[in-house]
């Protein structure tokens, strides 16, 4: 399974239009594409880096770790931490871009 | 009593009480509202809870154990137990808190049906179980240790206070005792790893120096009989390493115990925060964890290389009481090591005492190890709580509540779940002592089951609104049935006999064949009968947008989400 699928069964079908449908429509094709831009970086350093090349990756050495080996028991997780702050990140700024925000409802900054 | 037994039992005394008093505490408070108060939680602590609730004696006992002997292929724990949380945090978390009901059955039986409720039900129910038996064995093996007793004495003891502490907890605000006890976990963890790092490479940071020692540990590895640690798919071939991960990941993302977690949460924003939070704090451990792995197998191959089989560190005797060390009889001197019981090498380690006896092994001072048992313990206890609640709810809420006894009283529901309760603790004392595989194994097949259920019609449910009722009950079991099938058919369990791997897929990676099967049978079955009516798609609708419009722009209507 790969994350493109993963975000390919999500494609919504036109849905019959409320009056504000437009705004909802592409705050949904942003999220999705966000998503899907996430899960590739994902699928990459863990998948692609960590098992498929971790043999050719480990020829090279870096303070000891053969780099492929490194990826997959440290570097893949660094990676995953920062990706979940990017997203919580992205997604604050397209709230407020679309107005759906809701940090007066959590009692101000945080 | 030992020093170290003195210790440990202090330390786990202390932070008993410690839980017993937050419990005590947040009880009074929550007075006003069970689930009110549940949603006022800040998003770090939240995050804290999701990391104590998520790392079980599995993470904290056996992987970095499991990991010192696969070596390189120890990542499938390290990736797939970490990497589900970027799945739940971007395709799941916020979209059910979005909706905002208590269960996960409750979900799907809103955004399908009745019938699919059950199913998701007994799902839940069967994985929690598996897990908690994970627990049990965890919990053993530390009372086992400390307490002198042999495993299934030590299995029974951790049950006992697994189950009384499961009952009073439950009934009280759990989330800050999970904060506690991961606080309790983490230093556990934590000053041991710092403590070996300092003294084998004179940096205390495990996580960079452990590369300094990795040469000098494959070559003494090879020449003990083990292979290479950093040499990949020396342990499992790849295309098995790549779908255990897989099958962890997606796994990690549809368990029912942490899911519910991200309910709790005030906000949709919050939620996402919590998904950071908590993967922040488990990757302290994880990152920690293939360290202590690898300075504790340099350390013990150091401790026994060729020294007589009557002169052995203190350790090996200390630990052999529990059974899980022996050394065997017709050895002279200690030439080769190896975590399998069959292999008939000179001395053999069970994994799932790495963690535990790593600082008796690195020589470091009593009240030390005594930490660590109380931190395995933490782990342990938060955990199988977490689970414990989802039997019992999921048993008197979605089962007996909604198909057995629709006009049973709260009183009524409640007996319900605690014999539901109760029930699962007296099995898993016995599947604990008599286990189908080592701790984080069984931990595993939960995993694969998870998979195989929830995660795609979770999913689908979410991004697909065409999806309906009978796509995902007809999913849900098909996907259950082939891995359950698959991993009896593989495994020694029931009295059937292990049959070998089909394409080398083990049975902890045939989750992920078993939810592609789920996904499949879902959308098929879907497109083949009639769409979900009206109401369902504008509630999957609902739960994309975090919340009502606020700035509204000219010529817009404004709407609500």
């Amino acid at each position: 399974m790969t994350p493109d699928k993963n975000a390919g069964g999500g494609e919504p079908p036109p849905t019959t239009s409320p009056p504000d449908n437009g705004w909802r429509q592409e705050y949904w094709r942003k999220n999705l594409r966000l998503m899907v831009i996430l899960l590739a970086i994902w699928f990459v350093v863990s998948f692609v880096f960590g098992i498929l090349l971790i043999q050719p990756l480990n020829n090279i050495e870096i303070l000891g770790f053969p780099l492929g080996f490194w990826f997959a028991q440290q570097g893949s997780i660094y990676t995953f931490v920062i990706l979940i702050l990017v997203y919580a990140k992205m997604m604050d700024r397209m709230d407020d871009q679309f107005g759906v925000s809701e940090r007066q409802a959590e009692g101000g900054e945080k | 009593m030992t020093q170290i037994q003195g210790w440990t039992l202090g330390f786990i005394i202390l932070t008993f009480a410690l839980y017993l008093g937050i419990a005590w505490r947040s009880r009074v408070k929550e007075t006003t509202g069970f689930y009110v108060a549940g949603q006022g939680i800040p998003t770090v602590a939240n995050g804290a809870a999701v990391a104590a609730d998520w790392m079980s004696a599995a993470s904290f006992i056996s992987m970095a154990g499991l990991i010192a002997f696969l070596g390189s292929d120890g990542s499938i724990y390290l990736m797939g137990w970490t990497g589900g949380y970027v799945l739940l945090a971007l395709l799941i978390a916020p979209y059910l808190r979005k909706w905002g009901k208590f269960t996960v059955p409750e979900f799907v039986g809103d955004r399908y049906s009745e019938t699919v409720r059950t199913i998701a039900a007994v799902a839940a129910i069967i994985i929690s179980f598996t897990y908690v038996v994970g627990q049990m064995r965890g919990g053993g093996i530390v009372f086992s240790r400390f307490l002198g007793l042999d495993i299934t004495g030590g299995v029974i003891v951790a049950a006992l206070i697994i189950f009384a502490y499961a009952v009073l907890g439950g009934m009280k605000g759990i989330t800050w005792t999970q904060v506690s006890q991961y606080t309790v976990l983490i230093i556990a963890y934590l000053i041991p790893a710092i403590a070996v790092a300092q003294q084998m490479t004179g940096l205390p940071i495990p996580q960079v120096t452990f590369g300094q020692i990795l040469g000098e540990l494959n070559a003494l590895s090879t020449q003990m009989g083990l292979s290479q640690f950093t040499e990949a798919f020396s342990a499992r071939p790849q295309i098995d390493v790549f779908l255990v991960t897989m099958s962890l990941m997606i796994g990690t993302a549809g368990l029912p115990h942490v899911i519910i977690r991200f309910y709790t949460t005030k906000t949709v924003r919050g939620a996402r925060y919590s998904a950071f939070w908590a993967l922040f704090f488990i990757a302290l451990l994880y990152t920690t964890a293939p360290a202590v792995g690898a300075f504790t197998k340099l350390n013990l191959l150091q401790d026994v290389n060729g020294v007589a089989a009557d002169s052995l560190p203190r350790w090996i005797e200390n630990w052999a009481a529990t059974g899980l060390v022996s050394v065997n009889e017709n050895a002279q001197t200690i030439q080769t090591v190896s975590n399998s019981p069959t292999s008939g090498a000179d001395l053999i380690v069970n994994n799932d005492i790495l963690v535990l006896a790593s600082p008796e092994i690195a020589g470091l001072p009593a009240p030390i190890v005594g930490l660590v048992a109380a931190g395995g313990m933490a782990a342990a206890m938060s955990t199988a709580a977490g689970l414990l609640l989802v039997i019992s709810s999921s048993f008197s809420h979605d089962l007996y509540f909604r198909r057995v006894k629709r006009d049973s009283t709260d009183k009524q529901r409640l007996l319900a779940g605690r014999i539901a309760m109760g029930l699962a603790v007296l099995i898993a004392v016995y599947a604990g002592i008599n286990p189908p595989a080592f701790v984080a194994q069984v931990v595993a097949f939960a995993f694969g089951l998870a998979a195989a259920s929830f995660f795609p019609i979770i999913v689908l449910g979410i991004f697909w609104k065409r999806c309906n009722a009978t796509g995902a009950a007809a999913g849900m079991v098909s996907g259950m049935a082939f891995t359950a099938t698959y991993m009896i058919y593989t495994l020694e369990v029931f009295g059937t006999s292990a049959n070998p791997h089909i394409f080398d897929i083990s049975p902890e990676a045939i989750g992920t064949i078993g939810a592609i099967v789920n996904f499949i049978v879902t959308i098929v079955v879907s497109k083949m009968t009639a769409p979900p009516p009206e109401e369902i798609s504008e509630m999957v609708e609902s739960i994309r947008y975090p919340a009502a419009r606020r700035t509204v722009p000219a010529g817009s209507t404004g709407d609500s989400a």
